[in-house]
């Protein structure tokens, strides 16, 4: 996983509040592969028509198609569990995502690949989603180590993130390494739990 | 008698289930042995990071894959050869191949036991009470109906479960849905969980875990309960959890997968340890009336904007919070509707009776129940969600009396539900579906959709517009 330390970068307001993940990946595109070809699939049928011409979004255009940061409104990322709508925004470039409220499958998908989901309150995304529109092209800066948040007219917002996420993150761990350190843990765990509920483990017929 | 010097709190069947299952913890977050893991074709992206990253899977014996989002539901008997698209073929294919590589049990295309991951692992007893289940989507919510825990994960999280067989979680909140007396003449399980999701939103869940109590799902039926817990995800919660009970332990037993004899009387002695203690505290409480609950549709393109079949259509003008106002707009633009225009004059071109909402037996009963009372306008189709399903349909008869009524008989498997394996809604079509996501585009780019119980999908089909079926049962 790739680390996130801080990020000064052009930012995009969405304003529509449930952003689902079927709007980030649609369906049909699950198929696909890990790979650059997620650029395009993000907003897929918001941004492009049936024949592949580009629609009017705010991502297909001069300076939000280089945005790395989206600034969204409430319940970003509802919906299906599908891993592949944060690959769609990582492969767009977007590294960070603010936000008054995460759907929590989708918030938990962004930390396991080094996209940071921010919360902020309505009212601070909601003013941030103003200046972007005011300037377009205006640059948010975060810094996960400080846990702040730097608007586009230079005010400072704090965030929360939970400890573990935050190092994660900062170092660029997966999971997996620290679980193998408590393999003995889960070797007795297993042990006692197998014994206690042998039905578990029985063959079906 | 005195009270014990050091009584235990009460507790919540989430607190006991959770308990249960931590090995460790580290830093606030717990790391949690998981039971079972669930799969469908959509896990390929799982797989591949598993072997990229050169690691086999620790348990295999407790993972179940499941071929239904991928497969046709027409023309199975030709397997594979019947799948036209290359592409798809291909993900029902490679789930085939990780499952056999991985030595992962699968309920394959062919399987005569085959249907959707929500559905067979009840049927199977693969899902019982106090288990922690992960499954690799979000409508792994539905199997809290068995008071197990049970949430959906992305590709990292279920890849680290596989090679594993454990997550890392932090506690969730807990939330209680109160629902007391019986529902009125024809509202079903489907219109409650709409009815909660328009009373508490789609985000009204999220950060909880959600369990629904009072008299309202004692009494009603496991696959109710089913339908219930699977919409959990669609309030924003990612698990829904309903306390065993005898209607749990008489649905499980004899099932493949269910404990027999004396470890029958083991895991019955466990399950009856679980319901939430008296007194137990809830992180937030809600309370509904069954009483109060009608036939529900959703006019929108979120599992939130949906009313009572009585009610009209919105005005975006008669909306405070400009916010709302704006999404109710484009909700409405997106769906062709009138501001004001009731719901029951709302035109359909299909109708879809199928997806892990409501595809079980009882879903067709009650669906076949309309149908019977007259022929379908529109095109629409019955997709069991199990071929267990389908043979218990056709063992009662409810095949013919769908066929006789002008509706498609069809195979399990997702379908309609996600428009992936090339059932679909051309742009603009207007489709009544018993399944759970009205997003835009959800049942093909372009689609419409509005979410209905299986009894009012049926009375759409026969009115070819969204009807309150109980004037239709009614006049029977
Ligand atoms: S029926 Fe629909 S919601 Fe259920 S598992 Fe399949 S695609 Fe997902």
């Amino acid at each position: 996983m790739h680390a996130f330390t801080t990020l000064s970068a052009v930012a995009a307001p969405i304003d529509e509040p449930n952003v689902d993940t079927n709007q980030l990946c649609p369906t049909r595109f699950n198929k696909v592969p890990r790979g650059p070809a997620y650029a395009r699939i993000l907003f897929h049928d918001q941004r492009f028509n049936a024949d592949g011409s580009e629609k009017e979004h705010i991502l297909n255009a001069e300076p939000f198609n280089r945005a790395q940061i989206i600034v969204a409104d409430r319940n970003w990322g509802s919906g299906s569990s599908r891993e592949s709508a944060v690959y769609a925004l990582y492969e767009f470039g977007i590294r960070c995502v603010i936000a008054p409220s995460f759907a929590d499958i989708h918030s938990n998908n962004c930390y396991k690949n080094g996209l940071l989901p921010v919360v902020l309150s309505e009212s601070e995304c909601e003013a941030i989603r103003k200046q972007l529109r005011e300037s377009p092209g205006a640059t948010i800066q975060v810094d996960l180590a400080a846990q702040t948040v730097i608007d586009a007219k230079g005010q400072t917002h704090r965030f929360e993130i939970h400890p573990v996420r935050k190092k994660c993150l900062l170092e660029g761990l997966d999971d997996i390494a620290r679980t193998l350190q408590y393999r003995e843990a889960f070797g007795a765990f297993e042990a006692r739990y197998r014994e206690e509920r042998p039905w578990l483990y029985s063959a079906s017929t | 008698m005195n009270p014990p010097l050091n009584p235990t709190p009460p507790l919540t069947m989430l607190d006991k289930i959770w308990n249960r299952h931590v090995i460790a913890e580290d830093g606030g977050e717990l790391l949690l042995h998981v039971d079972r893991a669930l799969i469908h074709e959509g896990a390929s992206h799982a797989f591949i990071k598993l072997e990229l990253e050169g690691r086999t899977v620790a348990r295999p014996k407790q993972v179940f894959a499941f071929n239904d989002h991928y497969v046709p539901t027409s023309g199975r008997d030709q397997g594979l050869a019947g799948i036209a698209n290359a592409e798809i073929r291909n993900m029902v294919i490679q789930l085939q191949t990780n499952a056999a590589k991985h030595g992962v049990t699968l309920f394959g295309m062919d399987d005569p036991r085959q249907g959707i991951l929500h559905i067979v692992p009840p049927e199977q007893g693969i899902t019982q009470p106090a288990l922690l289940i992960c499954g690799a989507d979000s409508h792994t919510a539905t199997h809290g109906a068995f008071g197990c825990l049970a949430f959906g994960i992305g590709a990292s999280d279920m890849m680290h479960v596989m090679a594993t067989q454990t997550l890392w979680q932090r506690r969730q909140q807990s939330m209680r849905i109160t629902i007391e007396g019986e529902p009125g003449f024809g509202v079903s399980p489907k219109d409650i969980i709409l009815a909660i999701i328009a009373h508490i939103g789609v985000d009204g869940g999220t950060g909880h875990i959600i369990e629904y109590a009072g008299s309202t799902f004692r009494n009603m039926s496991m696959e109710g309960r089913m339908t219930v817990c699977n919409m959990s995800i669609e309030a924003g919660a990612r698990a829904g959890m309903i306390a065993p009970d005898e209607k749990t332990y008489a649905y499980l037993h004899d099932r493949p997968y269910a404990p027999k004899g004396a470890h029958w009387d083991a895991a019955m002695a466990l399950w009856q340890t679980l319901p939430s203690d008296a007194g137990a505290v809830f992180n937030r409480e809600v309370s509904l009336r069954a009483a109060d609950i009608a036939p529900m549709v959703t006019w929108g393109t979120n599992p939130q904007q949906g009313a009572p079949i009585t009610g009209v259509v919105p005005n975006p003008r008669d909306i405070q919070d400009p916010i709302v106002a704006q999404e109710t707009a484009s909700a409405i633009d997106y769906q062709a509707l009138t501001p004001g225009m009731a719901l029951s004059e709302i035109a359909i071109d299909k109708v879809f009776i199928g997806s892990c909402t409501n595809s079980r037996i009882e879903d067709l009963r009650a669906a076949a129940a309309v149908a019977r009372l007259g022929k379908a306008m529109v095109p629409s189709w019955v997709v069991p969600g199990s071929q267990l399903v389908k043979r218990q349909a056709e063992q009662e008869g409810l095949d013919a009396v769908f066929k006789a009524a002008g509706f498609e008989w069809r195979d399990p498997g997702c379908s309609l539900c996600t428009a992936i394996n090339g059932d679909q809604l051309q742009p603009g079509e207007r489709c009544a579906s018993t399944s759970n996501r009205n997003f835009k585009g959800r049942q093909g780019t372009g689609g419409r959709t509005h979410l209905v119980s299986p009894a009012m999908a049926a009375a759409a089909a026969l009115k070819g517009r969204l009807t309150d079926v109980r004037a239709l049962l009614k006049n029977a």
